[in-house]
């Protein structure tokens, strides 16, 4: 089965692209980044700011199951609906450094859309440490899963 | 694609990831490994021995030592490491596309 969401991460480069495509028409895609109550709903996140207009800027705050919160934000360069957004992302407190996002909609038949996803990192050593966070956590889970199965045993 | 399956079972288990994730800094010899797990020594020998055998692992003699490090040339192929990112991604934009799809039925 064709995957509906792919990742493209070249070797040695400081950049990433994602592309997907949406069983929904452009429009409805498009109000999923630009609504911000929308934005909270698939986010899973809670939308302090979201100014999407030149020289505009983003605030998200998510908070995990266990009471920590995650604070992002980011610069809104361009806003062109129904087509394109640049912007800016940034996780606070996290070595991360910035990363550029250019997001590019664009419809495919009257129902059915695309979303490319550019993002350009500081450097390809940063590029690669995100790429690997999800696998690392994933790691992490499963040796305190193995941690907490053999405290129980003792 | 047998030798690609085969890669994607060595990797399936949570402890062969762990392993390959161990040594993706540096080369260890069996017990070094064996040292980082609950895991009887014989269980992670067979884990070894299983990823060794798809060419995860590869095997060095130093001395009378045999030390066991990452085969990136078989790594970046499968590029697991960036399997559970997609996912991560996947699942984000099934959301949304699910969300998006009752808000127009709501709309109507």
């Amino acid at each position: 089965m064709e995957l509906k969401t792919k990742v493209e991460a070249e070797d040695g480069r400081m950049d990433l692209f994602i592309t997907r495509e949406f069983d929904l028409p452009l429009e409805l895609l498009f109000k999923a980044y630009a609504e911000p109550e929308l934005v909270e709903q698939w986010m899973g996140t809670r939308v302090e700011k979201l100014e999407n207009k030149k020289g505009g800027g983003y605030h998200f705050v998510t908070t995990d199951p266990k009471g920590n919160k995650y604070v992002f934000r980011g610069a809104v360069h361009d806003f062109i609906p129904n087509k394109k957004i640049v912007r800016t992302f940034e996780m606070e407190n996290a070595p991360l450094g910035v990363q550029l996002e250019v997001l590019q909609f664009e419809a495919l038949t009257g129902d059915t859309c695309k979303l490319t996803m550019h993002t350009i990192f500081e450097s390809n050593q940063l590029r690669d440490q995100q790429l690997q966070m999800p696998f690392k956590q994933g790691i992490n889970m499963a040796h305190k899963r193995l941690e907490e199965i053999l405290s129980k045993l003792k | 694609m047998n030798l690609r399956r085969d890669v994607f079972q060595a990797i399936a288990d949570p402890t062969r990831r762990a392993i390959l994730l161990l040594v993706a800094t540096q080369s260890m010899t069996a017990g070094a490994i064996a040292a980082n797990f609950d895991t009887a020594r014989p269980t992670v020998s067979k884990h070894l021995a299983i990823l060794t055998e798809c060419e995860l692992l590869k095997q060095e003699q130093n001395g009378r030592e045999i030390y066991y490090h990452l085969n990136p040339k078989k790594i970046k192929p499968i590029a697991d490491f960036i399997e559970p990112f997609r996912k991560l991604w996947d699942d984000r934009f099934n959301k949304l596309e699910s969300i998006m799809k009752k808000y127009k039925t709501d709309k109507k």
